[in-house]
């Protein structure tokens, strides 16, 4: 395996990572409106994912950095192309972030009210586009000689890209409800327990319709997975969380629900990533499109920061983890916050 | 308007925003490390209560910082892919290695502090404060590991119009790597004290919550004496470093025109580009020259020595640098002035220091702007130094989308300023013991339950 691939797939790994973590909590801030009925239950979501949300929102910015590094061109093209859609979840994330903090602080109804509807706005929106986003690099998107985007705005906003954005948006409300289910007890498990139920029918139709129309429209990604059938156990991993999800519902195991819901999103992120290898940005007209190879960094760079990410990333994931445990159970919103 | 104009103006204003918060995260977390460290020895409550006081307000700015830091690192990719493209094998790696090894680390642990303060052990506790700080410490390291191989690139070879790593270690420690971490890091020391110097001041002047002013005002003191002697010879290091690997941006810092032995180090001036002269400038004589070679002969090259297309933009490189000296001077005039108190014993109760304290208080996040304007301004033309101008950098865009995106971050960012001084004033006016402003009684969630 070159570096080329080794990069590939971490920087997939890196994306997964992101998924999992901040779908949890950007889930639970899309489903906060329908779940969050009373002042008591408001407080327990947001305090499910209060020690937890800035450190998942660095996922992003390492998974950025390490396309950055990795990519350059990757980067240089898809950033500058989807200009207005990059904005857009920067603007939601930095309302997202704002509101969490004010609304604790906030003592007048009126102004608690703005800031849920701007907290879970700033959720959902980002939920949303991320997928949008993917269904355009994976569909592949119209690029000049340069390597620069030449569509505009609204050529993101296809039939194709809108399903995958459904597809995705639906994958983190499925995280966020079990999320919840995981940290809450009582009424509001209930309630997340009965939205799960809903987010999972809705989930299985629309992966359904999103993998026919994509064997229909995009047939280009389907190439690797006839080459090398054993690739499909990836994609697997979707049909095996859908049913082991609702029997671990159903049997009260949260922890195994967080589990199968969170084999669901690497799943997605796998199934798109082993099609599209080794292009990374796939071009309308093939010759175009950035792969792993006329993207890349310097050997050297690539070396560097395998190292770099050998040594970090096993001791991030140590006091991750190790946090994690420090907060679990239910939630507990006799503790300080912001 | 020119989209290069535009995303230029967005870039400029972005950062100054966001430049506001890392000095003030990294200084308040240091103090609060050491705060930290004498509850853990000693025991005493009073150091425990500093704590949680002191974290609740830097929380809410670490928060802030975290989401226009965001913003930083998508806008290379996003309004200057002509630079991604030329830089990035060597300038993504830092900005990754950032992630990995220094914001993970800072935001986990201001997590685990802030929901989970009582959960933890107190050893624990006292180790998640010095990683919070470390944290942010080498956060600063990383980022201006990247922002200074734009100004001394070194370890590069350009191949295919790229510029291509040869060395890492080299391009990590480039010339001005060091002197410019140790600078900003001490400026970021100087930022946090000054600020808990101001609250505490606040307090003592109202007599109110007295014992955490007191004791707060007097490590924070004590803490900037420090940083304050240390900067001087930081500062002139880094100035060192500008003449000799940067000497344009040294002579617009100096108003230097003509090419010079026994150069004088300037004092005052009023540059003239028209004319390509410095009005009324009074400095030093040979004292430039002197600190940069050490020898009063030695000749300084001029801004004429440059073609006028490579000159940076003079007078806001010339006034950022000579205005954040000056305030450099009253920083060390007015911890000489509370160390002089405070031996005396007398430091609480003189209220002319403790409103000198107050107003100076967020005086130093100017003052680390203007260094950061001097150091940017003082580049131009080039976005990396000597090897790429500004101009041939930018994403190609269509300038009104810049502009909307402009109009959107003034917009959202006066809010969010809004935001942060609302919650900073809510928390200093909550340990005064009066309510900031009158609970709406119909729907509150009785606040003994969210452990205030």
């Amino acid at each position: 395996m070159d570096l080329n691939t080794i990069w590939f797939l971490l920087v997939g790994v890196l994306i997964t990572g992101y998924a999992i973590l901040d779908g949890f909590d950007l889930g639970v801030g899309s489903l906060y409106l329908l779940l969050g009925s009373t002042e008591e239950d408001k407080q327990i979501l947001l305090h499910s994912i209060g020690p937890f949300w800035d450190g998942n929102e660095v996922w992003l910015l390492t998974g950025a950095g390490a396309i950055f590094a990795a990519f350059p061109l990757v980067y240089a093209s898809v950033f500058s192309g989807f200009y207005l859609a990059m904005m857009l979840v920067l603007f939601a994330l930095i309302l997202r972030a704002v509101s969490v903090e004010l609304r604790e602080q906030a003592e007048s109804l009126k102004w608690r009210r703005r800031l849920d509807i701007m907290f879970s706005l700033g959720s959902f929106l980002p939920a949303l586009l991320f997928g949008v986003a993917m269904g355009n690099i994976a569909r592949g998107i119209p690029l000049d000689a340069a390597h620069n985007y030449t569509g505009g705005f609204f050529h993101l906003l296809n039939p194709y890209a809108l399903l995958l954005g459904l597809v995705g948006l639906f994958a983190f409300l499925l995280q966020g409800s079990s999320y919840v289910l995981l940290k809450t007890a009582g009424q509001l498990q209930n309630r997340a327990r009965s939205y799960f139920t809903r987010i999972w029918t809705a989930f299985v139709a629309l992966y359904v319709l999103a993998t026919l129309y994509t064997y229909a429209t995009v047939p280009a990604l389907f190439t690797n997975y006839d080459r090398y059938p054993w690739l499909y156990l990836v994609p697997l991993l979707i049909p095996a969380g859908l049913v082991v999800a609702p029997l671990m519902v159903k049997a009260a195991r949260h922890g195994w629900t967080f589990v199968a819901t969170s084999a669901i999103m690497a799943g997605l992120i796998g199934t798109l990533g082993l099609g599209m290898f080794p292009n990374l940005v796939p071009a309308l007209e093939p010759g175009l499109s950035l792969t792993i190879y006329n993207a890349s960094s310097s050997p050297l760079t690539l070396k560097t920061m395998l190292i770099i990410a050998l040594i970090g990333v096993p001791i991030v994931l140590f006091y991750t983890i190790y946090v994690y445990r420090v907060f679990r159970g239910k939630v507990d919103v006799n503790t300080s916050g912001y | 308007m020119d989209a290069v104009f535009l995303s230029r103006l967005q870039f400029g204003l972005t950062a100054f925003f966001h430049f506001i918060f890392p000095p003030l995260t990294i200084g308040l977390a240091t103090l609060i490390a050491i705060m930290e460290y004498f509850f853990w020895r000693r025991r005493e409550e009073i150091y425990d209560k500093m704590v949680r006081f002191w974290f609740k307000i830097f929380a809410i700015l670490f928060a802030v910082g975290v989401a226009t830091g965001i913003t930083m690192e998508f806008q290379f990719g996003t309004n200057w892919s002509e630079y991604s493209k030329f830089v990035g094998d060597i300038f993504g790696a830092p900005l990754a290695a950032e992630g990995v090894f220094a914001f993970f680390l800072e935001s986990t642990f201001v997590g685990l502090l802030l929901f989970g303060r009582d959960k933890i052990s107190p050893n624990m506790r006292f180790l998640s404060s010095v990683l919070v700080a470390l944290g942010s410490t080498m956060s600063a390291f990383w980022i201006i590991v990247a922002n200074s191989w734009q100004q001394t690139p070194v370890a590069f070879k350009i191949e295919g119009g790229r510029a291509i790593l040869t060395d890492f270690s080299a391009a990590i420690f480039n010339p001005s790597t060091l002197p410019r971490f140790f600078h900003t890091v001490d400026a970021a020391y100087i930022t946090g004290a000054f600020f808990v110097m101001g609250i505490s001041a606040y307090y003592l002047l109202k007599g109110k919550n007295v014992e955490i002013g007191r004791k707060s005002l007097k490590t924070a003191l004590i803490f900037a004496l420090l940083a304050v002697l240390v900067q001087f010879a930081l500062g002139h290091s880094h100035s060192v470093q500008v003449g000799n690997t940067q000497p344009a941006k040294m002579a617009a810092f100096e108003g230097l025109w003509e090419s010079t032995a026994y150069a004088p180090l300037n004092i005052i001036g009023f540059p003239d580009t028209q004319n390509e002269v410095t009005h009324l400038s009074i400095g030093v004589p040979g004292f430039l020259s002197w600190m940069l070679h050490g020898d009063v002969n030695a000749t300084v090259p001029g801004l004429k020595a440059f073609a006028p297309n490579e000159r940076p933009m003079i007078q806001a490189s010339f006034w950022s640098y000579r205005l954040m000296i000056m305030a450099a001077g009253w920083f060390a005039f007015l911890v000489a002035w509370g160390t002089y108190l405070l031996v005396r014993g007398r430091l609480y109760n003189n209220r002319f220091f403790l409103y000198a304290a107050f107003v100076s208080m967020l005086m130093p996040v100017l003052v680390n702007e203007l260094g950061w304007m001097a150091a940017e301004f003082g580049r131009q033309p080039w976005i990396v130094y000597g090897l790429l101008k500004t101009n041939a950098a930018a994403s190609p865009l269509p300038a009104y989308q810049i502009l909307l995106t402009i109009m959107l971050f003034v917009l959202v960012y006066s809010g969010l300023l809004a935001a942060v001084f609302y919650l900073i004033r809510r928390e200093v006016q909550r340990a005064l013991g009066e309510r900031f402003d009158k609970p709406d009684n119909a729907d509150t969630f009785p606040s003994h339950t969210l452990g205030r």
